[in-house]
């Protein structure tokens, strides 16, 4: 199965894209899938799936998009 | 008037947005791009937005502030891509019929947006940039 991650900020700039595709294997969560792509374990991201934030043990579905946000630096 | 914008903010079109003959306050606040933050000057800013969330968000909080201060109306927009020094990055207008529902409904609107809504802002320095994120 595949999910499409977006990259905002900091973590758009490591990883060099705004966007991939990725296959994952069943039960990957947003943390999982996090750690599996080595970003920075430091950061203190959440995570949003399909635009909605949820708990880093959310198992991702086929066709899920994914983003994982950084500490935020709106207003 | 709910949107971001790369174009720089037109106040007064969002203080129009609240206006209402039933209403006997508007209160604009504008978030304005400072030259230091930090103990370090800033040269310039830069936004990005989840646009999608980000929106769905905002219209959220709006319809929080509708419950908690009826017949008040709220317009917020905000700025993506690069923000000049002393231009607005974020104007938010309340429009009521009262004005310390329209103090209540402004600061909350500014405090949950800067803890909720997915934006990120660069600050640009004479020697380098960095990501800034919003104390809590």
């Amino acid at each position: 199965m595949t999910v499409v991650i977006r990259y905002f900020a900091n973590l758009r700039e490591l990883r060099g894209t705004p966007e991939e595709s990725r296959e994952i294997s069943p039960g990957s969560t947003a943390a999982s899938l996090y750690r599996d792509l080595g970003l920075p374990a430091a950061l203190p991201v959440a995570f949003a799936v399909n635009q909605e934030r949820v708990a880093g043990t959310t198992v991702l579905c086929d066709g899920d998009e994914v983003v994982f946000l950084p500490p935020l630096g709106g207003g | 008037m709910l949107r971001f914008q790369a174009d720089a903010v037109e106040v007064a079109a969002v203080e129009a947005a609240v206006t209402s003959p039933t209403h006997g306050a508007i209160l604009v606040f504008s978030g304005v791009a400072r030259d230091h933050n930090l103990g370090k000057g800033v040269t310039g800013l830069h936004y990005e937005a989840y646009e999608p969330m980000a929106v769905a968000e905002l219209a959220r909080i709006a319809a929080e502030v509708a419950e908690r201060w009826p017949d008040t109306r709220l317009a917020i927009v905000h700025r993506v891509g690069a923000v000049a020094i002393g231009e607005p990055s974020v104007v938010i207008a309340v429009g009521s019929p009262h004005r310390v529902a329209a103090y209540e409904a402004s600061r909350y609107a500014i405090d949950e947006l800067k803890a909720r809504v997915p934006v990120w802002k660069r600050e640009t320095y004479a020697d380098g940039t960095a990501w800034i994120a919003n104390r809590s």
